[in-house]
């Protein structure tokens, strides 16, 4: 799946956002972003290597690697790195696990490391596990360089970034059924978000969802941003049912 | 009870083996298997047996003979109606499920009538008054006897047919009423050959014994039972993994020499990889249920939308993306709507392939089916279509209107081509 369209930033709008106020590394290049790569493939890693790793160029430094949970925990623990890149196959139990066991780092105020999940997979449950146990994206790995770098940047700015494919399990997730929200806030999407998933699952991009909806890009971000909390608090029956069904084959 | 019957094998090998039937028994499948087997009407077979069953009980012993040596299987008499007692309803999730149909009620009238006779039978029969005594507990035994392997041959069959499974009580119901049978025939024998004042310590012996068995040959037993239950897991597991290895070997490798073949040709190259892959997800990700040939004609909205795209990536090379929320069945509205969608991605993949994927969304809410087909190619100006795209006018909005629903052209800010289409189901006919 190419995901020409995945994420909107380009470098200007990384740029934009350097000026937002958020923490951000200073290089020789301007923003840094220090990252992770969680892969049991080692030519996937190395090909991710070639295309993001190029610092001057892309802003991205990998400051480590891992083929497996132990690995990936252990690493990240010790370089403590803005972003991690991580499957969601992995021998030990899986992205998820990785997720579970770093949840304190990922809640820590200061520095909080944050997770880009990235699979060849297609399964709603793993998509939807991995969501749930607290990736701020997804995308596939037939991802462009350029849009990886983008998305990279993005969740290093704490917002979301989902693919086509996901708005679409999403929508699918909160389709209106019989059963009654349990909770109000986080069983259903609000139209606007509906809205911004739709196009998303269309394929545009956040810049042309802002013109399409004449919103600003921020408030595109928040919407998307909004659905991922509620895609990872709400207690839907087809998102547990979904994160549940995760079985390690 | 007769129920659930099998699924009827349809290729009798030349030396056909003799097996007990398991659908529409009465008892123990044996007449209508041997029926079956000899190409005789199973009302002939069952005449004889009764027939003999006259001659001093011959029938009876040789029912119990066949019963006993010849294996349960499937087939006997072809009915020429569907099998009566399991019929295959298709859920509401689209999978289809085999459901368990109340017995007969022909059958058992005629069971009925069965016991009947045989009682008649039974109390007119002139044997010495001792002997006689002895027929009743031998009936009971008989009967018991029938109950329990009755009882042992669904719980065979019901490895083979995945019918609405009976509940396990009923089940046990059935095996303990037959032991309980049994015990009190044995032991109305017991008391009628005077030995009443013994059966006491003849119980007790007895019980003995049994426990005595049960504590030698239990953990065998147990051992058994487990080493069976994992062999068969295993060879579940095999079948799969064989399974994969063939679909590996089949297409993959096949794809991989292509692409070695071709590896000058990057279009080439691409195209193979791209239609592998999609090969490979559909294999891996299918939803379990959903059996469908490829050889099938789609008939829901997500499986056409699919199906085309499929079709129109491996001929024009443009790789297309499909994302589909909600799913219903195809009316010819719908039909309409996916050829229009289809040559909407026609286009998309030939004018427009150059700037990435073709991105394709289809949604179905309520009674509205819309579906999205957008390009990142050049785009182009809809009051200047050259002439070689006219067929976006007739074929895609023509079709559109002409059943009903919406077309809509028009240029992305960002670049590229969106085709909305959108379109009402039909009304429910049925």
């Amino acid at each position: 799946m190419s995901d020409a369209t995945e994420a909107s930033g380009t470098a200007a709008g990384a740029a934009e956002a350097a000026g937002s106020g958020l923490p951000v590394g200073e290089g020789e290049g301007g923003r840094r972003v220090r990252v992770v790569l969680v892969d049991d493939h080692r030519m996937f890693r190395t090909g991710v290597q070639a295309e993001i790793g190029q610092t001057d160029r892309t802003g991205v430094e990998v400051v480590g690697e891992a083929a497996d949970v132990d690995q990936a925990v252990t690493v990240i623990t010790a370089t403590r790195p803005e972003v991690v890149l991580l499957d969601v196959h992995l021998p030990g139990g899986g992205g998820v696990e990785v997720l579970r066991r770093c949840a304190p780092l990922m809640a820590d105020a200061e520095r909080p490391v944050r997770f880009l999940a990235l699979s060849v997979s297609d399964a709603a449950e793993d998509v939807i596990g991995v969501i749930r146990g607290g990736a701020r994206g997804y995308v596939t790995k037939t991802i462009t360089g350029t849009d990886l770098v983008d998305s990279v940047f993005r969740v290093q700015e704490g917002d979301a970034v989902f693919s086509p494919r996901l708005a679409g399990f999403v929508l699918d997730a909160f389709a209106s059924t019989d059963a009654p929200p349990v909770d109000e806030d986080l069983d259903r999407l609000t139209q606007r978000e509906r809205e911004v998933l739709r196009l998303i699952a269309r394929g545009y991009a956040y810049k042309e969802i802002a013109k399409q909806l004449f919103i600003s890009v921020k408030t595109v971000e928040s919407h998307v941003s909004a659905v991922l909390r509620k895609l990872q608090l709400s207690n839907r029956h087809e998102l547990t049912r979904w994160a549940t069904a995760r079985r390690l084959v | 009870m007769p129920e659930a019957a099998a699924t009827p094998l349809d290729d009798p090998r030349p030396p056909r083996k003799l097996y007990r039937s398991s659908d529409g028994r009465w008892l123990g499948g044996v007449a209508r298997g041997l029926a079956g087997h000899l190409g005789l009407p199973v009302v002939w077979v069952r005449l004889v047996f009764v027939g003999l069953f006259m001659a001093n009980g011959l029938g009876a012993l040789l029912y119990a003979a066949f019963w006993f040596f010849v294996p349960l299987g499937v087939g006997g008499v072809g009915d020429h109606k569907p099998p009566s007692l399991v019929g295959t309803e298709t859920a509401p999730d689209g999978r289809r499920r085999l459901v368990a149909r109340k017995p007969d009620k022909g059958q058992l009238a005629a069971l009925l009538l069965m016991v009947i006779v045989s009682m008649v039978f039974v109390s007119s029969v002139n044997l010495g008054s001792a002997a006689k005594a002895y027929l009743v507990p031998a009936v009971l035994v008989a009967a018991g006897v029938a109950l329990v392997w009755r009882q042992a041959d669904n719980a065979r069959r019901a490895r083979w047919v995945e019918a609405g499974r009976r509940r396990r009580t009923l089940s046990l119901l059935r095996a303990g009423g037959g032991v309980l049978l049994v015990t009190a025939g044995v032991s109305a024998i017991f008391v009628m050959q005077g030995s009443a004042a013994h059966l006491g310590a003849v119980l007790q012996a007895a019980l003995a014994v049994l426990v005595g068995i049960t504590l030698l040959a239990g953990p065998y037993l147990v051992r058994m039972t487990q080493d069976l239950s994992e062999e068969r897991l295993m060879r579940i597991r095999a079948q799969e993994r064989a399974e994969v290895a063939a679909h590996v070997h089949d297409s993959v490798l096949h794809t991989l020499t292509l692409i070695q073949r071709n590896a000058d040709n990057a279009g080439e190259v691409r195209r193979l990889a791209r239609a592998q892959e999609r090969d490979l997800r559909t294999w891996l990700y299918k939803p379990e249920g959903t059996g469908k040939d490829e050889a099938d004609e789609p008939d829901t909205v997500a499986e056409a939308v699919r199906r085309n795209a499929a079709e129109v990536e491996d001929k024009h090379g443009a790789p297309i993306e499909v994302v589909v929320v909600g799913d219903c069945p195809l009316d010819e509205r719908t039909a309409a709507q996916m050829q229009a969608a289809r040559e909407a991605m026609v286009n998309a993949a030939k004018y427009g392939g150059e700037g990435g994927a073709v991105q394709v969304y289809a949604e179905v809410e309520g009674r509205t089916v819309f579906v999205s087909v957008r390009d990142r190619g050049p785009g182009f100006d809809l009051d200047s279509i050259p002439a070689d795209r006219m067929g976006v006018r007739e074929s895609i909005i023509g079709r559109m209107e002409r059943n009903g629903g919406t077309a809509r052209l028009r240029a992305v800010p960002g670049g590229g081509t969106e085709v909305e289409l959108e379109m009402e189901r039909a009304e429910k006919t049925s």
